[in-house]
């Protein structure tokens, strides 16, 4: 049974805002528990919402400008030096551009930098396909060392970061850039490693991620008017993955939907994939992005034209159970 | 869209005139005009945008496209062309007016930027536009392919009196990638290799020297083997000028550094970076196009 706490009005008239806000306001409250908290920029500070610790901690923010591969590797050296910094950029450039060195400086060195990579996903927006982060969470996820963290809401993206400041390691933290619906309340929990039942069901397990998870819970309310269960999984941490929660879903329903605003090949759908082949095999769908690049348009175009949408996501679900 | 801005300050459609080479200095400053008022219409028609670095660089693309480049509109991917990389991607729009207006696509079309299904895309896109070498965006990649094609041209297949150009924003330069291609472009003499960088003091943090100082610039590329011109690149036949100086050293790559003012011709954007990444109102729009008109309703 759920006892994940949900916003009042979540799917009727939800309060929205961006991800990265939350990030920019568990940085600031970060900083001011722990001194050895640092925070590293390259050139989008106030778009990755650093400038709320810049501008309280002047000398404990760096901007190295347009760098991302010294941006990381800095922070290492920082982390080496007994700090826990923060780095940020978009997605597409952070860790999109640096893998090579997080893999070697702050991963395989089991050094605590967090990567924070905003703007993931094609809620970009009208910068296209190479601003539109895709890639990230395959990318990041088959690193040894690292964790996977994807909020579904800015509370929760506050969470996320006090929690990876306060148990320092390598780790990625994916944020979007559009303002999207708060689903959780100042009381729902949020632990590295833990996955949360939103919605008990019978029928099928929809398993979301990041901005998908508030369209996972509006599909299995679309479901459930025409006769479906679907239970709603919440996964903001990818790696490492709670394959307890995922698992003892998968055995009441014994059907998995994937849902994430990304490649769906080596994301949270090939995350699913490979624990299901493996511990439990069920019939998997894939939602996301199938093997194309994203575009420029509005986000909710986007997210229309790639069938991203709680509505769109239940008629696909709908179809899948049909047969 | 482009119309009703017309509309709004009372006139038709703006012309949709094409332009070929020219050798005249007042048709290139008169190039550079209606490039300008291409950027501004296009990003009033747009959702969003980047305002400041393409308008200080319509002299840029404007000397490369009206008379420094041997290109064919009709033709882009002729084979003894020369080759341009935007490599400072945000700023398509000022590489979108400059292709429009050479015949590459309609002009009306720029009317379209950034929307879902254009063919102009918020950064631009090789397989999605004619005209378009190479995707960009992410910053610090055109020097190293311009770099790769010029060595091929010149050190492979030998060929001469091709040119390979690039344009860099001056925050761009912080990438390293820009200065692994500095050091190959100086190793392997790449006289036929012309990159600018645009020197326009601002970056999305803000000014360029503080956020990350590119002290001693000239020395930087003189130390990496470049020839390095130094231009007022607001000046269209400054950079004609520095262009051929460019063309006529064939033993190392040109460097022009050229100062810039962002948001040129428009007072109000000009020299604030809070305009890299803002669009004009439609208000403002109207008035930057009269600014443009030089005080005469556009
Ligand atoms: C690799 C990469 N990192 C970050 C960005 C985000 N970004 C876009 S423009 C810009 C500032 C670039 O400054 P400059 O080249 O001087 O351009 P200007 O502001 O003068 O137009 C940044 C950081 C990017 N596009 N690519
Ligand atoms: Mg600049």
């Amino acid at each position: 049974m759920t006892t994940y706490p949900i916003a009042p009005d979540a799917l009727t008239k939800p309060h929205l805002e961006p991800i990265r806000f939350g990030f920019g306001r568990g940085l600031l409250a970060a900083g001011e528990l722990d001194e050895r908290v640092v925070a590293l920029c390259a050139d989008l500070t106030e778009s990755t919402r650093m400038h709320l610790f810049r501008d309280r901690f002047p000398e404990r923010f760096v901007g190295v400008g347009v760098a991302e591969q010294n941006l990381v590797t800095v922070a290492a050296g920082m982390a080496h030096a007994g700090m826990i910094p923060f780095t940020s950029s978009y997605a597409a450039f952070s860790p999109g551009r640096n893998w090579e060195q997080i893999k070697t400086t702050a991963a395989l060195n089991d050094q605590p930098v967090v990567v924070v990579g905003s703007h993931a996903g094609v809620n970009v927006g009208y910068d296209g396909a190479t601003h539109q982060m895709l890639e990230d969470i395959a990318i990041m996820r088959v690193l040894p060392n690292m964790r996977v963290i994807v909020p579904g809401d800015s509370l929760e993206a506050e969470r996320a970061t006090r929690a990876l400041a306060a148990d320092p390691a390598p780790s990625y933290l994916r944020l979007a850039r559009d303002k999207t619906p708060i689903f959780s309340t100042p009381d729902s929990p949020f632990e590295i490693g833990r996955a949360y039942l939103l919605a008990d069901g019978r029928d099928v397990s929809l398993i979301a991620t990041g901005t998908m998870t508030y369209h996972a819970l509006v599909a299995a309310d679309a479901l459930s008017r025409k006769g479906i269960s679907a239970e709603v999984v919440h996964v903001p941490t990818i790696k490492p993955l709670d394959s307890a929660t995922i698992l003892s879903s998968l055995r009441r329903t014994g059907r998995a939907v994937t849902i994430e605003e990304a490649q769906v090949a080596g994301g949270l759908g090939g995350a699913i994939c490979e624990l299901t082949a493996a511990e439990h095999p069920v019939p998997v769908l894939r939602l996301g992005m199938r093997d194309r690049y994203g575009e420029s348009g509005g986000s909710t175009e986007l997210l229309e034209k790639f069938r991203l949408t709680g509505t769109q996501i239940a008629e696909d679900v709908d179809r899948l159970i049909q047969g | 869209m482009i119309d009703t801005i017309g509309a709004a300050s009372g006139e038709a459609l703006p012309p949709q005139r094409v332009y070929g080479r020219t050798d005249d200095e007042s048709s290139l400053r008169e190039i550079a005009r209606v490039i300008r008022q291409d950027i501004i219409r296009m990003l009033a028609c747009a959702p969003s945008g980047h305002t400041a670095g393409p308008l200080g660089m319509a002299e840029l693309l404007t000397a490369l496209y009206f008379n420094a480049m041997r290109h064919d509109p009709a033709n882009p991917d002729w084979p003894e062309r020369d080759v341009f990389f935007l490599s400072n991607g945000h700023t398509a729009p000022v590489l979108y007016a400059a292709l429009a207006r050479s015949g590459y696509f309609p002009v009306a079309e720029l009317a379209t930027l950034r929307r879902l299904g254009s063919r102009l895309q918020g950064h631009p896109e090789r397989k999605t536009l004619p005209g378009i070498e190479s995707t960009s965006g992410p910053l610090g990649s055109g020097l190293s392919q311009a770099a790769g094609y010029a060595h091929v041209l010149r050190n492979i297949k030998r060929v001469r009196g091709r040119f390979v150009y690039t344009v860099m924003g001056d925050g761009e330069i912080n990438e390293g990638n820009v200065w692994e291609a500095a050091m190959f472009a100086g190793k392997y003499r790449l006289g036929n290799l012309i990159a600018f960088i645009d020197r326009n003091y601002i970056q999305i943090d803000g000014a360029t020297e503080d956020v990350m100082p590119l002290t001693h610039l000239r020395a930087k590329w003189e130390s990496f083997d470049w020839h390095v011109i130094e231009i007022d690149g607001n000046s269209v036949r400054a950079v004609v000028e520095a262009i051929q100086l460019g063309k006529a050293v064939s033993h190392a790559p040109t460097m022009i550094i050229a100062n810039t003012v962002p948001g040129k011709g428009v007072p109000f954007i000009e020299y604030d970076h809070r305009w890299h990444g803002t669009i004009p109102s439609s208000t403002q729009a109207e008035e930057a196009l009269r600014i443009l008109n030089g005080g005469l309703d556009a």
